[in-house]
């Protein structure tokens, strides 16, 4: 009879993993819809980026309030996934509080402190939603952010703040019960802010008690493994991805493109350069440039899922700023979600790529992405490192090289580098002209 | 020896049977451009003044690819690329300067892919580094002292490479009083030229980026923005018109703030 919630325990914690590792081959099978890529080089600096950005939040510290906000809710997450080992063992074994006796005093120092975090978290995620939905922060309220992912934000704060609650409704009748000596229940010697919710409680008879405290315990762990799997869903993931999308980081200087080797291929023998022979062999040359998710690397897909839609890249993009259509968290977000759309097509047997949409035209417009200032600002902003100019590059070398379907004075520009070597139309052979006058002027060389 | 201002190219050079220490890569808005040929003229000012053998390569020199490769054309950046490291390879190029960041980024970010391996500066890296050695010492109460200056980031010096602090040392041996922008160093806004920005109208948006910018730098009540770029130039000067303001502020680079100190 006893052993019935535990069986109950081990269905629930069998279901939500194997719909966890349903989900997490889903998210590899879609990210491995781009191209493989080699980004393992210098890694003690990537494992260093990787501790900086995603586990030191360095870069969310340029903006001190959301920073400290933020890293309550994080530090709690990472801590208080210490108490759910508990909750599991617990559910599994069947006891309760199977720590408390190990760890005696330092126990209930340490739940004490974990109540002062989730009072922390809950706190942070109400500042959280006023800040989306009553201040409105321009970045949290933009045209991209309308429906879906406006509404899987709030979800996330407001799960947060019920699993919180749960925490402290479940350790204030915990503590009543253990005060009146009902079995199982384990005095911690008062915890500070469960105890001043405990009023709410105090009249209620220890059987009601009981099922409230044992109700909270299974909406908690109920919760945190249902919130595990939403977040496979949602805008959320970048608690895990932030770690491997910071791993993968680019390392060179921003400004620096890669090069196109397939490209070098045939200018080299276009201009009857020697070309290297192994290039022959491994060059496939497919499409230049990106039109769909396929043409983009693994690491611009991982960018993608890995994105949480915060806008700190939009709202330091030059042409967001003055009014423009191109908004980078939409170049991630259209992204993932072509990404998605192509994985679901294939999973219902649809013919996936083919389906008459592609990124660039059904979700990124050709606007969009003519609107880039190549200015990194958007880079440099993003919190994990995510870097929306490798896709707008890639859409521009489809559109350019595939299409030739480039904006017209971007055609006549390329067309004065060809024949006169300049992005503008002078003779070639008037470059050295501002030199003309110059032996005409007295130098006032303090060597000579 | 004739006491004029000199821009040897690298075939005199060669013929002579000279190895310049530093190729000044002029780019083609150094070259064209009518407002910033000023730019090269000051800064080949400075050369001649400064004694170092340096030399420009003339009309040999081309576009490097930079706005064609940003706009998505790689087939005719690689073109433009490799035939300009077969130009700076036969001359046994090791050192270039530039004042152009746009050029600085590709050849020295870019062009090691296809081959073209030099060291390059950036022109406020190289004055910094002949203010630090003493090669320009600055006016004594010189014209420019304790007025208030602003620097403008260009994106390619600037979070493109890490380049923040070389055109502030360059401005604060000049004893300006340095007036950073709110939006400055890797928070900086873009002047709205880069990407191949320059060469196409902007798309249909609510202001124009460079009027943007140009009202950030009017809060900071300097009557100088310096840059560091021939497109930021441009951009901002054009700003300072659409603001009405050309009377009153003046946008000059890096490179003619030295030369006007130093009266060349």
């Amino acid at each position: 009879m006893s052993s019935l919630p535990q069986i109950l325990f081990l269905l629930v914690l069998g279901t939500a993993g194997y719909i966890l590792y349903k989900r997490i081959n889903y998210i590899l099978k879609t990210i491995q819809l781009g191209k493989p890529v080699q980004r393992n080089d210098n890694p003690g600096e990537r494992w260093k980026t990787m501790l900086l950005v995603a586990l030191g939040q360095k870069k969310m510290f340029k903006n001190l309030i959301p920073a400290l906000l933020h890293l309550v809710i994080y530090v709690s997450f990472v801590i208080i996934n210490l108490e759910v080992l508990e909750f599991i063992i617990d559910g599994i074994v069947g006891t309760h509080r199977v720590f408390a006796p190990f760890l005696a005093g330092f126990y209930s120092i340490a739940m004490n402190f974990f109540e002062f975090l989730a009072l922390g978290v809950l706190i942070s995620c109400l500042i959280f939603l006023i800040r989306r939905n009553i201040t409105k922060v321009p970045r949290l309220n933009m045209v991209e952010l309308k429906g879906w992912p406006k509404l899987d934000a709030n979800l996330i704060l407001v799960i947060e703040i019920v699993l919180m609650m749960a925490i402290l409704t479940m350790n204030a009748t915990d503590q009543i019960l253990a005060y009146r000596g009902v079995g199982g229940y384990i005095p911690l010697g008062g915890l500070w802010i469960s105890s001043s919710i405990q009023g709410i409680f105090a009249g209620l008879e220890s059987s009601t008690l009981v099922l409230i405290e044992r109700a909270a315990w299974w909406f908690h762990i109920i919760g945190i493994l249902g919130f595990a799997i939403y977040v496979t869903y949602s805008k959320h993931l970048h608690i895990f991805l932030a770690f491997p999308n910071t791993w993968y980081s680019n390392l060179e200087p921003k400004g620096k493109m890669p090069n196109m080797e397939t490209v070098t291929h045939e200018v080299k023998m276009m201009l009857g350069m020697p070309t290297d022979p192994q290039a022959t062999e491994t060059a496939e040359v497919g499409r230049f440039g990106a039109k769909d998710v396929n043409d983009l690397s693994r690491i611009n897909l991982l960018n993608a899922f890995s994105c949480t839609e915060c806008g700190r890249c939009t709202a330091e993009c030059p042409a967001n700023i003055t009014g423009k259509k191109l908004s980078p968290r939409k170049i991630m977000m259209d992204t993932r979600d072509r990404a998605e759309e192509v994985s679901n097509n294939l999973i219902a047997g649809k013919k996936g790529l083919d389906d008459g949409k592609s990124l660039l035209g059904d979700y990124i417009t050709q606007e969009e992405i003519n609107a880039c200032t190549n200015c990194n600002a958007c880079v440099e902003a993003c919190p994990v490192n995510i870097d929306p100019l490798a896709i707008i590059i890639e859409l521009r070398r489809y559109t350019a090289m595939e299409e030739s379907g480039s904006p017209a004075q971007w055609n006549a520009m390329f067309q004065n580098i060809e024949t006169s070597f300049a992005p503008w139309k002078f003779p070639p052979t008037d470059r050295f002209n501002w030199a003309a006058d110059l032996n005409k002027e007295k130098s006032k060389n303090s060597i000579l | 020896m004739s006491d004029t201002y000199k821009a040897p190219t690298m075939a005199q050079k060669m013929a002579s049977g000279e190895a310049p220490e530093i190729l000044f890569w002029v780019g083609c808005a150094g070259s064209f451009d009518e407002r910033y040929k000023a730019v090269t003229l000051a800064f080949v000012k400075i050369l001649n003044k400064v004694g170092v053998n340096f030399a420009v390569l003339g009309d040999e020199e081309t576009c490097t690819g930079d706005p064609a490769r940003r706009a998505g054309n790689e087939f005719l950046y690689q073109m433009q690329a490799m035939s300009n490291i077969q130009v700076l390879d036969g001359y046994q190029v090791k050192r270039i300067v530039t004042a152009c960041p746009h050029c600085f980024n590709t050849i020295k970010n870019e062009y090691p892919a296809l081959g073209g391996n030099y060291e390059v500066v950036h022109h406020s890296q190289y004055l910094q580094e002949l203010i630090n050695d003493g090669k320009i010492v600055m006016k004594e109460g010189g014209e420019f002292k304790g007025k208030k200056i602003t620097f403008h980031d260009s994106c390619f010096l600037g979070r493109a490479n890490d380049v923040y602090e070389a055109p502030r040392a360059v401005i604060k041996a000049l004893d300006m009083e340095l007036v950073e922008m709110k939006r400055c160093k890797s928070k900086g806004l873009c002047c709205g030229a880069g990407g191949a920005q320059m060469f196409k109208e902007p798309e249909q948006g609510s202001k124009d980026i460079n009027v943007e910018r140009t009202e950030e730098a009017l809060q900071t009540g300097a009557k100088t923005i310096a840059v560091g770029c021939p497109f930021c130039l441009t951009m901002m000067t054009d700003g300072i018109k659409n603001k009405e303001k050309e009377k009153e502020v003046n946008v000059l680079d890096l490179a003619e703030l030295i030369a006007k100190d130093q009266q060349l």
